[in-house]
């Protein structure tokens, strides 16, 4: 643009900020939400962004990695011997944990023959690295670094070494964003360990906290109380250990009850998780639609397979078909 | 036209940190203490250079925070425009607010958004974040001076050079 351009202000009449452009670009904006949020009629611009935002991500998480070598790298000698013998004893446990699981797994497959029950389908997971990128501080969803070209499908679950922490809801070709099950859009079915009460857990959007509410006041659910996943609606499978009720008020109508839990699994944003591989999902009618918030769990009439107990031993799974 | 394709530097490096800054991970407690960085940006240039960023131009950022947040398609544009528009229409006046009072008016801006925010948010049935939502707008009035008197300084700076 040749001749003089002044750095401030023009003086003559201002350009295309009419009230006409305001509500035609708002109106645009409109239908763009509506277009993204009710048709995904915009996945293919996505995917198209995701080749340029890729390499962004990872400058933007390069300097905490960096600080974590940089930690790594000056740490005292004999503070990592400590972190190191520490490790070697929850080693050590959880290697007599696996131990025990699997005479129990051994057992449990033998009972399951003997009652000619399906064979139960198994559960693979993969390491996948959450990347240190914010992508909204009051939406809880983080972005891992692995996607469709891993083998990473929307709706798995991913899970810490404590429990579950939230499924994926988006793939692009080596990305994935994952949904926390603290998200206030995200809810997760669960089951009560010692009455096998089910109900849902409603994400808070507070970091720390799961909310049930509607329990009716004649069922039995206290503090202390350990939460699993139910299986229902299929998108987690049944038995992986959720999190801890913490807290159980009458609401605010007085006809329910509401409870509120203590996920289990570290909602950090840094290290390492896995993304669990379901067998079912082969099993599931092409007709299934992949959207893993809402609804109601209900309307996915899955038989109830209960899940590798050799996940968590914390939570003995109960079918719902147990006898007795 | 050098110092032109200078101050055009100072444009796209300025939306280009904001960009980057409203992605840099925070620890968790203070997340949402972190301004909404690309609308400061273009109360900035809306104010200061109204030629370069119209309404146009406040779309299409916000298109690009939405593909890079993975939020809503449009729902930062949405936000942009109706800051674009406000500061374009009010721009006369705030240019010659003492620098307190700019701040304020841009708090303002900001809390306004944060409202425009919480009503799509309804729309979408998200639930309503309690008192830490209305944090982020005082960050961003605080933030604003140093914003505007760095770009200002730094935009001053090459103009002598290229006279």
């Amino acid at each position: 643009m040749p001749g003089p351009v002044p750095d401030t202000a023009p003086l003559f009449a201002e350009p295309s900020h009419g009230t006409l452009h305001l509500v035609a670009y708002l109106a645009l904006a409109g239908v763009v939400m509506v277009a993204d949020h009710r048709g995904h009629y915009l996945e293919g611009v996505r995917q198209a962004a995701a080749r340029l935002t890729g390499p962004l991500y990872s400058v933007i998480g390069a300097p905490a990695r960096l600080a974590d070598a940089a930690r790594a790298a000056v740490t005292d000698r004999s503070e990592l011997a400590h972190e190191n013998a520490g490790m070697r004893e929850q080693l050590l446990f959880a290697q007599a944990r696996l131990a025990r699981l699997s005479a129990v797994q051994d057992q449990n497959t033998r009972l399951r023959e003997l009652l000619a029950a399906r064979t139960r389908l198994g559960l693979k997971a993969q390491l996948a690295e959450l990347m240190e990128v914010d992508l909204d501080p009051f939406r809880h969803r983080i972005l891992l670094d692995g996607g469709a070209e891993d083998g990473i499908r929307s709706g798995q679950a991913v899970m810490d070494a404590r429990g579950v922490m939230g499924q994926i809801i988006e793939v692009q070709p080596s990305r994935s964003v994952l949904i926390l099950i603290t998200d206030p859009g995200h809810a997760i079915p669960v089951r009560v360990v010692r009455t096998g009460l089910r109900t849902i857990a409603y994400g808070t959007g507070e970091l720390g906290t799961l909310r049930l509410p509607h329990i009716p006041f004649s069922a039995d659910i206290r503090p202390g109380d350990a939460l699993v996943s139910s299986g229902l609606g299929g998108n987690f499978p049944a038995g992986l250990p959720v999190g801890l009720v913490r807290q159980v008020e009458p609401d605010d109508s007085a006809t329910f009850v509401r409870a509120l839990a203590t996920p289990y699994a570290g909602m950090a944003r840094s290290g390492e998780v896995l993304v669990l591989h379901d067998e079912r999902e082969l099993l599931r009618a092409p007709g299934y639609p992949d959207t893993p918030m809402s609804g109601p769990p209900e309307a996915m009439p899955l038989p109830a397979v209960s899940a590798d107990g050799a996940l968590e031993d914390a939570a003995p799974p109960v079918p719902a078909t147990a006898p007795q | 036209m050098s110092r032109h394709r200078d101050s055009r530097w100072i444009y796209a490096g300025s939306i280009a940190l904001a960009l980057v800054l409203s992605l840099v991970p925070l620890p968790v407690s203070m997340g949402p203490l972190k301004p909404f960085w690309l609308g400061i940006v273009v109360i900035y240039w809306a104010l200061e250079a109204p030629e370069r960023m119209g309404l146009g131009r406040a779309f299409l950022l916000g298109i690009a925070g939405d593909l890079l947040t993975g939020g809503l398609l449009g729902e930062q544009s949405l936000r942009l425009v109706a800051i674009a528009f406000i500061v374009l229409r009010l721009r006369s006046r705030m240019r010659f607010f003492p620098m307190p009072q700019q701040a304020l008016a841009v708090a303002a801006l900001l809390m306004n958004d944060r409202l425009l925010l919480l009503m799509l948010r309804a729309f979408a049935g998200e639930a309503h974040a309690g008192w830490t939502w209305w944090v982020s707008p005082l960050v961003g009035m605080l933030a604003w001076p140093w914003l505007f008197l760095g770009l200002d300084l730094l935009r001053s700076r090459l103009r002598p050079r290229e006279a």
